[in-house]
């Protein structure tokens, strides 16, 4: 039988401000534990918490660019549970409140659009992090404790693992784009929990779903998807039945299974905090908040597509990261080629980015030398191969191209004369080829083009080597 | 005359008219403390040494020709559950026995910056849950009138101390009549301002919604004054109210004529006792003596403040006190395997049963399927019971009550049934609900010479017109100024 | 309100309480005492009436974004009853 999968994320992000939630400790990592902390963060009895103005903005900026709407009157909540990163054994969040409700991000599956409807956006707060010593108890360093997050809730309406992870694609840029959130998965600033489940094809109500916790990577939730759908699918087709359960994701082993202690019920006796009060947004602040928000990515990418020419594609490549379309823009605002410039940046750039994990903003050399590049390859003073070799220069010792490219003796020949002596010299030792030309092997001249290639040390004009070829053994 | 039993400004005016220094003031009540805390046991902890500092200085000050505040000099001391920089501050629990602040509250901070040598910190029922203050885990503290009866709680300690001259003034709390109830029944003067005008920063949370800090003290003019000291917005307590700065001795004009008061009449009928409800109506004839008229009511939601009452607190206090886990602070198990055994063993040793069941009332009423029925319910008979508030706010400048419907009981007297102690709230508890300012003053003795208060409540923020109701009827009567004789049964003296 | 052992041993679990046998027993009666009072409540009638969370109503209370606790971590560690290079201490928590 034909199975659906059905996706439902929700997605935790730390927000980017320079304190917690509700206090004035800084939000910092890497630090010596329990640095960053103060009675309210650590639950000292009579503490009580300030939200964080900054915070409380950044969602709705959040859910601004989401295209939700903004709760008018909105309260906090408490979410009663115990665990030691925990210190109140409460949670504030938002209920039934959240401040932004009901909005979307369209993404690209293919050649289609698909829009991916947001159930809500709310605020909450971070708990601290568990230290597992080896042999001994577990430590417990709240520094990360009470740190501002948004919640984005998703319908389910994500079909795979790969639209979910051009869904959370979107979602960072997003995020990126607007400034709220750094977004460094690695450091646990984008996490999900991944609810999943499976349906017969063409049936429409849902599976019984699963959710499965410690998804901290893209990649992660791209595998843990596929293999939460498998794993269902399987206990269907062996005629067993689908349990709701909490699952954790084990990234090593590429597993999920269910956590422990799922015996204890839920229940999170959730009230307004009664130690926090109102949250109302009035027009003005609406309205200030509305207007600061930059050209988000859907905007750039129909532009780069109307104005420059790329496909569809190409441009979401390019404004998935702020920081690359940025670069983008800056290298053709000149007049070079949109075309050529797009196709540097999403093939060898990001490739070198990649092999050096490196991110987008840590680019060492300038737009305008990338554009200094486009122009010597187009004008024909250097080819194509010698272009890649100034990229690599450029990673390395990033300075002008055309300096590069004098020091390297990149420059292409383009002298006919010296190039028709190279020419008439390779084909004179190739006999075979040319017998093999005349024969109608075309493969011939790519090989000719080779090896003259070779003898210049690749800086023969690659089209002007072709035609002086064709020339040469057309005339023999 | 023994500078222990005086108030806070006739010591004031001793101190400006240099006819006394504050260290020899604060050194008469510590010596008072030492003669007769091993009765009252009012205190937990101690801190003479600091307080005879403090003392001093402000002597110096004085001795500089500098002017000195209402407050500075004179000695007092703060509930244990307000937190206090490097001293211990333990809510009566074993929970917190060994628990030292690092920060102070809001109103100690307050009070230190008015230069109020700090005495210690007083005894109340665990986490301030109870009547009697009979709930702590360390010792009872003892009506000064009456040995063998209760303080009243759960300030208990705080009213004890200023009834037998143990401090000059005190700082408690009030969820549900915690000020005002010890206070009737010590015979001091007791306030409940209105929420969120006192930050309640450092205040070890009961009710986070109902809890505020309050004034205890011998007379009306004095707890103007220490109103002054401790109102204010503090930025760090989100539910401080960010108001004008009120001078409230301003509000001491002894003058009700053409005030109309309401008489809430659902506390004197059933069940208040015949010599508190006497009391209460002499107290009203004396105000109509003054030229102000008084109405009657009845209150629609009367009985429901209690039940109201009893469900949102614990479902506060349930969520406020799951942060006492045995992990930063406070009483850690010598006996667990695992982490829930940790919690577990933790909680259940540092807590009292009055705590555990005020834990386990508010959990279910929280729980899956309870919420609507109880939690929410109460929320909403709570604006029943603020409307009708304001109701009577449209008619009346104030409205009268007995504080309590008895004079205080002996020891044990209540502690079989949990629901017979909690009754002892039943005239307090709607002003918590509704946030509003409420007084209790001595109005009366009873036939075996125990204390009766009066209640007056005010509208939102209307503390003026409650401290002028009340400085006008002190001026008028004389049980202010009585003082308890410590181990005479008959403990009654002018 | 009737209240069954069973009920007061899920409340104390969610509550991270325990109570011996005779204890449990007690905690029945007095909490049926106490949720029984409160079924009182069920008498007011509430129609169309919005809950009050807070007596006082107040918006907005928001703080500036702007660093401003400062504290020792000796201080902050200085009532913990288990603790060790510079955390909190707990027993191993498995997941
Ligand atoms: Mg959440
Ligand atoms: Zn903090």
């Amino acid at each position: 039988m034909n199975y659906e999968t059905v996706v439902g994320l929700e997605i935790h992000s730390e927000l980017s401000t320079v304190t917690k939630m509700y206090c004035g400790c800084a939000t910092s990592f890497g630090s010596e534990p329990n640095i960053h902390c103060c009675p309210v963060c650590l639950a000292m009895p009579g503490a009580l918490p300030v939200l964080n103005k900054t915070a409380v903005e950044f969602a709705i900026k959040a859910g601004l660019a989401m295209n939700c709407a903004i709760t008018r009157s909105g309260k906090q909540d408490r979410k009663n549970y115990f665990y030691p990163d925990l210190p109140k054994a409460y949670q504030i969040s938002q209920l039934d409140t959240p401040l932004c409700v009901g909005g979307y991000i369209d993404i690209t599956v293919g050649d289609e659009v698909k829009r991916i409807r947001i159930n809500r956006i709310h605020i909450e707060e971070d708990a601290g992090k568990l230290l597992h010593e080896a042999g001994g108890g577990t430590l417990v360093d709240f520094n990360r404790g009470g740190t501002p997050l948004i919640e984005i809730v998703t319908e389910p309406d994500i079909r795979s693992s790969e639209e979910a992870r051009l869904f959370l694609e979107s979602v960072k840029a997003i995020l990126e784009y607007i400034e709220v959130s750094d977004c460094k998965m690695e450091q646990g600033s984008l996490r999900c929990d991944v609810n999943v489940s499976v349906r017969p094809a063409g049936q429409t109500e849902f599976g019984t779903r699963t959710e499965m916790k410690n998804v901290n990577s893209f990649r992660s939730a791209v595998r843990a998807i596929d293999f939460e759908s498998k794993r269902q699918i399987e206990e269907l087709e062996y005629g067993g039945t689908i349990v709701q359960e909490t699952r954790k994701w084990n990234d090593d082993k590429g597993e999920s299974y269910p956590m422990r202690g799922k015996e204890e019920a839920q229940d999170y006796r959730y009230f307004p905090d009664p130690d926090l009060v109102q949250i109302v947004v009035d027009d003005e602040m609406l309205e200030r908040i509305k207007s600061s928000l930059p050209e988000l990515p859907d905007a750039r990418k129909a532009r780069y597509v109307g104005d420059y020419g790329l496909t569809r594609y190409d441009a979401e490549q390019i404004t998935n990261s702020r920081c690359l379309a940025d670069f983008f823009e800056k290298a053709v605002s000149g007049g070079v080629s949109p075309k050529a410039v797009g196709n540097w940046i999403i093939g060898d750039i990001s490739k070198i980015l990649n092999e050096k994990s490196m991110e987008a903003g840590d680019i060492p050399f300038l737009p305008e030398q990338l554009a200094k590049l486009v122009t010597l390859i187009e004008e024909g003073v250097i080819s194509n191969t010698a272009g890649k070799k100034v990229l690599d220069e450029l990673f390395e010792n990033p300075r002008d191209p055309e300096l590069i490219v004098k020091e390297k003796g990149l420059v292409q020949i383009s002298d006919e004369g010296a190039l028709k002596a190279v020419v008439v010299q390779i084909i004179d030792a190739n006999p075979q080829s040319v017998a093999d030309y005349k024969a109608g092997k075309e493969k011939a001249v790519t090989f000719l083009v080779g090896q003259t290639m070779r003898a210049t040390k690749g800086q023969g004009n690659p089209q002007m080597l072709n035609k002086l070829i064709k020339e040469e053994l057309d005339s023999r | 005359m023994n500078y222990y039993d005086l108030t806070a400004h006739e010591i004031h005016d001793l101190l400006v008219g240099k006819e006394a220094t504050s260290e020899e003031i604060t050194k008469s009540v510590i010596t008072r403390i030492d003669s007769v805390d091993d009765k009252v046991e009012a205190y937990l902890a101690r801190t003479s040494e600091a307080a005879i500092e403090a003392a001093k200085r402000v002597d110096a000050k004085i001795t500089r020709g500098e002017r000195i505040g209402a407050l500075e000099g004179v000695p007092m001391a703060f509930k244990d559950n307000l937190c206090t920089n490097g001293v211990k501050t333990t809510c009566s629990s074993r929970m917190l026995e060994t628990f030292v602040p690092f920060y102070d509250a809001f109103v100690v901070k307050k009070v230190n910056e008015g230069g109020s040598p700090v005495l210690g910190k007083l005894n109340m029922d665990e986490f301030a849950m109870g009547s009697s203050t009979e709930n702590s885990y360390f010792q009872k503290t003892r009506n000064p009138y009456d040995l063998q009866k209760v303080p009243g709680g759960s300030s208990g300690g705080s009213a004890a101390a200023v009834s037998a001259g143990s401090a000059v003034f005190t700082l408690g709390s009030d969820t549900g009549g915690s000020i005002r109830q010890p206070a009737s029944f010590c015979g001091v003067v007791g306030m409940k301002p209105t929420y969120g005008l006192v930050s309640r920063f450092g205040c070890i949370a009961f009710a986070s919604s109902l809890d505020q800090i309050g004034p205890l003290t011998k007379d009306v003019t004095d707890c103007a004054n220490v109103l002054n000291t401790i109102v204010g917005h503090d930025p760090a307590d989100s539910t401080s109210l960010n108001v004008s700065k009120v001078d409230y001795t301003k509000a001491l004009v002894n003058d009700v004529k053409g005030l109309k008061i309401g008489v809430a009449t659902d506390y004197l009928q059933d069940g208040v006792n015949d010599e508190v409800k006497a009391a209460v109506l002499a107290a009203l004839d004396v105000f109509r003596s003054l030229g102000a008229t008084v109405g009657e009511y009845t209150m629609k939601a009367a009985k429901y403040a209690l039940p109201a009452y009893y469900i949102i607190s614990g479902a506060e206090a349930s969520s406020n006190l799951a942060r006492f886990d045995g992990i930063r602070y406070g009483h850690r198990t010598e006996s667990f395997d695992n982490l829930k055994e940790l919690y577990e063993n933790s909680r259940s040793e540092g807590f009292g049963d009055e705590v555990k069941r005020r834990i386990m009332v508010g959990t279910y009423a929280l729980s899956s399927g309870y919420y609507d029925a109880y939690y929410k319910k109460a929320q909403k008979v709570r604006t029943v019971i603020c409307n009708d508030f304001k109701e009577q706010f449209e008619k009346y400048d104030f409205i009268v009550t007995p504080t309590t419907m008895a004079t205080a009981f002996t020891f044990g007297e209540k502690t079989g049934s949990p629901l017979e102690m909690y009754l002892n709230d039943l005239c307090t508890v709607s002003v918590n609900i509704a946030g509003l300012p409420g007084i209790s003053i001595p109005c009366g003795f009873d036939g075996g010479g125990m204390p009766i208060g009066l209640q007056i409540i005010g509208r939102t923020l209307g503390e003026e017109m409650v401290l002028r109701a009340a400085y006008t009827f002190e001026q008028n009567t004389q049980f202010h100024k009585h003082r308890a004789i410590i181990g005479e049964k008959e403990g009654r003296s002018v | 309100m009737k209240l069954t052992v069973d009920d007061v041993k899920y409340v104390a679990n969610l509550a991270r309480l325990k109570f011996g046998a005779e204890e449990e027993g007690r905690f029945v009666s007095d909490m049926e005492d106490i949720i029984g009072f409160a079924d009182m409540l069920g008498e007011v009638d509430t129609e169309g009436v919005d809950p009050t969370f807070h007596a006082i109503n107040l918006q907005n209370v928001l703080r500036e974004d702007v660093v401003t606790n400062l504290y020792d971590r000796e201080a902050l560690l200085q009532n913990a009853p288990g603790k060790m290079n510079g955390c909190f201490e707990v027993p191993k928590v498995v997941e």
